[in-house]
């Protein structure tokens, strides 16, 4: 027994590693603190003349940028020192204006020999960094309701156009729609025509002395697409909202049916973050009521700038902001805030349609808030608070249709300019399908997440002197190798969390430091193996081999379970546990590479090919070869 | 046999189960009475984290919050004495954290910095212990498959039973000394299971593989020697482990003191328990060589693969060797 890999084995095992090490190495360059300048709105050209600008901006404050580059959709300057980092972030937003957006952000230092080849550093998770983490909920009774909202058009203009007369369409509280017809013949014909166009739709009739009612509810599997829809709809427009605000590197995720979390690196006003991100402020468009019209198809509503004032408008929308394409605020030739609307090709059409027939009557723009209120309410003794939404309307504008109304026009009758260029963000990035909550909350400092760096590389590096100096005291020779597949592996970790780009958070870190203490024992389980066969009787050769033989199935169940743990914790856990879950399940498997393959491919450099008379496992303890002690 | 010195661990089994009744009764007890301290992840409610220039007066610092109508606040130092957390019940919104700022900056000279707030609300919270306590069950009960395949039923029982065992006492020490039981604790104690479970296994698989050598021996004899030779790999795990939890302890910071605190606990636990605990089930529950054999109907079992992979790079030890003769 002569423990010598074959050529290709060493060879796979050293390129195992060099390839780790290429991937680890980027997480070596510390990252620059950058402020990274990008377009208000997609089409806005990153240029040169732009970075002139800002570097322009930069010399006149008397601030120095360490290098500037440009990247396809942005440009990066970055800076010595935070300091440095967050006055050239003020200055360089003021010298261009609000068609950029000038954000904070780490920029990696990466070489670019090994950004060619993929490479690049682990990110760092918002406990690390600093920054806001938002939990957000959407309103699904909500969601459906407003499409409840739009059947009740629908249906109207439907059962109209096909002359058939009905009293009312209602939407209940109880989340059905309720169809009055004066007869039960009406109400079949119409309950056939409805379920050929809307096959969700699930019906019942119903009769009484005051007439024949169609009750509809919806099936569950639309229930299902219009939250789905509400939630996809919500993530793009949060998507559009966090752009506008100037993040780098946001993330904007699904979790769960009904929960979007929000994580903003960098920022720390949470105050004007939360604005914008929960903001459901909407338009609507509707006609005034003719003079006599039936109160079953008007509403009143009151004047936002003088809530004395109320008008009668018409139920049915026109459109509402949704249809949106464009928005800009400005002011008009009296100095007074405008904001000027382009709407897309479906709502130009809806928008024109109406006006045209609609020459000299007055339409009214409504301003639409979807709001909460706390409630304190006891429920089974417990003082529980319940959150009840509401729904604020109001008219800011109410004018005389000169002509009919095209694709674009303006509206008037807002507050200031600032609520203005906020409506207009609002129009521009597209409204909430459906209110949104804020269910969670985490804000981490810039300090503290600096300091929980510092103290996890402290703890690394302390955990990781402590076991090394113990397993050489332990096992010399064998503990230089166990120490060195150690390294290995910790190299192989920051390898592979950097190729998948997980991120890093302090309880990853953790997991990193946990890693240390148990990868030494795959290890410590073959050394005892191997010293137990040499107490056996074998020699040494055949002790090594047999003890990585067998120690094999026993590292294998023992890791396996503990990662069908780690797989767990994935699963329950959220944010930062689950990177902790992730660093450990790497860990495993990576130190069942080294403690196992490139242990052995060093005991079999060091001991192979070679007689051998005897091998020291447990200095401490003297000799381990049985037939030496006799 | 080997040179190994045997020692009788199982001599001492009826005081060691005595000791872990004891404690996982006085856990459950404690469980009961004094419940979990569990922490803002899990009730929901909010946190404010604010660093002072300078130390600040923590009873000033109250007296500011009742007046501007927090009456719930809790105020304590977090970490250092420049470190302040204020925690509020859950009848709160979300815009607390920003005004609880507000108001410790308007009645203070020194410069107040925030560094962290949370809110979370208490449904999100409900749903988190929801999810802990069914990920755990969900750990156990895999767990439990996994070993009842690979081994056999009876050491599938014994391991359950020490990592119950082991989360209970952490869990009990934790309710004991009144310490919050977050998101990271969580995490370590499934990490705990995972620890315990890794030192039972290997332990089992030694007691496997004796029972399956070791022709003559009662299963007490046998178990005692499987420990006896498992017992310097076990310690060994255990001190390196212990050594780098320390680290985590004293050096990595107020955050994850609850964290490497849960996991020290569980690793002298859990290595108690797979000598004591897992072993003493499966002799309560009479483990005898007849559960091991491998008998013909088992071929298409898994564990036979297994046996076949043994047997593939399998060198003949000395003993083997000698029985042959």
């Amino acid at each position: 027994m002569l423990n010598r890999y074959p050529l290709w084995k060493t060879l796979l095992i050293v390129f195992a590693l060099a390839l780790g090490g290429l991937y680890a190495l980027p997480n070596l360059y510390p990252d620059d603190l950058a402020v990274q300048v990008s377009g208000a709105s997609s089409s806005t050209p990153i240029d040169d003349a732009v970075l002139a600008q800002a570097s322009e901006a930069l010399v006149a404050a008397g601030l120095v940028s360490k290098a500037t580059e440009l990247n396809d959709k942005s440009a990066l300057l970055r800076f010595t020192d935070s300091d440095t980092q967050l006055r050239a972030k003020a200055v360089i937003a003021d010298a261009l204006g609000d068609d950029y957006v000038a954000a904070l952000n780490l920029a990696p230092t990466t070489p670019q020999w090994l950004t060619n080849v993929g490479a690049g550093p682990m990110k760092l998770g918002l406990d690390l960094r600093g920054g806001v983490h938002f939990l957000l909920e959407v309103d699904m009774v909500q969601a459906v309701a407003q499409r409840l909202d739009v059947y009740v058009s629908e249906i109207k203009a439907m059962l109209r156009t096909e002359k058939l007369r009905y009293r009312s369409v209602t939407h209940e509280d109880d989340g059905s729609l309720r169809i009055k017809f004066a007869d039960a013949q009406v109400r079949d014909q119409a309950r056939s025509e409805l379920k050929s166009s809307y096959s969700e739709f699930l019906m019942n009739a119903e009769d009484d002395d005051k007439g024949s009612y169609l009750n509809i509810t919806l099936n569950e599997s639309s229930v299902r697409e219009i939250e789905d829809y509400a939630v996809n709809q919500n993530l793009t427009t949060l998507r559009n909202r966090v752009n506008e605000l100037g993040v780098a590197e946001p993330l904007v995720q699904r979790q769960g049916r009904n929960r979007i979390v929000v994580q903003l690196p960098g920022i720390q006003d949470t105050a004007a973050a939360k604005r914008v991100l929960g903001a459901t402020a909407n338009l609507e468009f509707r006609l005034e009521a003719k003079t006599g019209a039936s109160s079953f198809s008007t509403e009143k509503y009151t004047f936002r700038a003088n809530p004395a004032r109320t008008a009668v408008l018409e139920k049915d929308i026109i459109i509402t902001g949704n249809s949106v394409s464009n928005a800009q605020s400005n002011f008009d030739e009296n100095g007074m805030p405008q904001v000027n609307i382009d709407l897309d090709a479906q709502g130009g059409k809806l928008m024109n349609r109406v006006t045209r027939n609609a020459v000299k009557r007055r339409m009214a723009v409504i301003f639409v808030e979807h709001k909460s209120r706390q409630k304190v309410k006891e429920v089974d003794g417990e003082l529980v608070s319940i959150r009840v939404p509401y729904v604020e309307k109001s008219i800011i504008s109410l004018a005389t249709i000169q002509t009919a109304l095209g694709n674009s026009f303006r509206i008037t009758g807002l507050d200031g300019a600032g609520e203005a260029s906020e409506l207009a963000l609002l129009l521009r990035a597209g409204s909430l399908a459906a209110p949104i909550y804020f269910v969670e909350e985490r804000t981490v400092g810039p300090s503290l997440g600096q300091q929980n760096i510092d103290l996890g590389v402290t703890s690394v590096q302390i955990g990781l002197a402590l076991v090394v100096i113990f397993m050489l005291a332990f096992y010399s020779v064998f503990g230089v190798i166990a120490n060195i597949a150690l390294a290995f592996n910790l190299m192989l970790v920051l390898a592979v969390m950097s190729l998948l780009g997980a991120t890093l958070t302090l309880p990853g870190i953790a997991g990193i430091v946990l890693t240390v203490g148990m990868a030494v024992d795959a290890n410590v389980l073959i050394f005892s193996r191997i010293k137990e066969e040499l107490r056996n009787g074998l020699s040494p050769q055949s002790a090594i081999h047999a003890g990585y033989e067998r120690a094999f199935t026993t590292i294998f169940d023992a890791n396996i379970t503990t990662l069908l743990v780690a797989l767990i914790l994935y699963g329950v856990g959220t944010g930062s546990v689950k990177g902790f879950a992730v660093t450990l399940s790497i860990g495993i498997i990576t130190s069942m590479f080294t403690a196992i393959m490139v242990s052995r491919a060093m005991v079999n450099g060091v001991y192979g090919r070679r007689r051998l008379d005897d091998i020291k496992i447990w200095p401490l303890m003297g000799s381990d070869r049985k037939s030496a002690d006799k | 046999m080997s040179d190994v010195k045997v020692i009788n661990f199982m001599a001492l089994r009826k005081i060691a189960a005595a000791i872990s009744i004891v404690f996982v009764l006085a856990a459950m007890a404690s469980l009961a009475i004094n419940k979990l301290q569990f922490g803002l992840d899990f009730t929901g409610g909010t946190l404010v984290e604010v660093g002072y220039d300078q130390a600040p007066d923590l009873v000033a610092v109250r007296g500011q919050l009742q007046s501007s109508g927090f009456d719930d606040a809790i105020v304590q130092n977090f970490g250092s004495d420049r470190d302040v957390l204020v925690r509020l019940g859950q009848a709160f919104n979300d815009k607390v954290g920003e005004e609880v700022l507000a108001v410790l900056q308007s009645g203070s000279d020194a410069s107040i910095e925030l560094r962290r707030s949370e809110y979370v609300g208490a449904q999100v919270g409900e749903e988190l212990t929801e999810q802990g306590g069914l990920g755990m069950l969900l750990a156990l009960a895999i767990v439990m498959l996994y070993v009842a395949f690979r081994f056999q039923l009876k050491f599938s029982v014994g391991a359950v039973v020490a990592l119950a065992h082991d989360v209970l006492i952490v869990l009990g020490i934790f309710s004991i000394l009144k310490l919050d039981f977050d998101l990271t604790v969580l995490a370590a104690i499934l990490a705990v299971i995972g620890y315990s479970l890794n030192d039972t296994i290997v332990v089992s698989d030694r007691i496997r593989e004796n029972f399956r050598k070791l022709r003559k021996g009662t299963s007490e004899e046998i178990i005692n020697e499987s420990l006896s030779q498992t017992l310097g790999r076990t310690l060994v795990t255990s001190i390196t482990t212990i050594l780098v939890l320390l680290a985590l302890f004293i050096f990595g910071g107020e955050l994850i003191h609850g964290f490497a605190f849960a996991l020290l606990i569980g690793v002298v636990v859990g290595t108690y328990s797979s000598i004591y605990v897992a072993s003493n089930v499966l002799l309560a529950l009479g483990v005898s060589q007849e559960d091991l054999m491998i008998q013909p109907k088992e071929e298409f079992v898994e564990g036979e693969g297994f046996e076949d992979h043994q047997g593939e790079g399998y060198q003949p030890s000395a003993k083997d060797f000698e029985e042959e003769k």
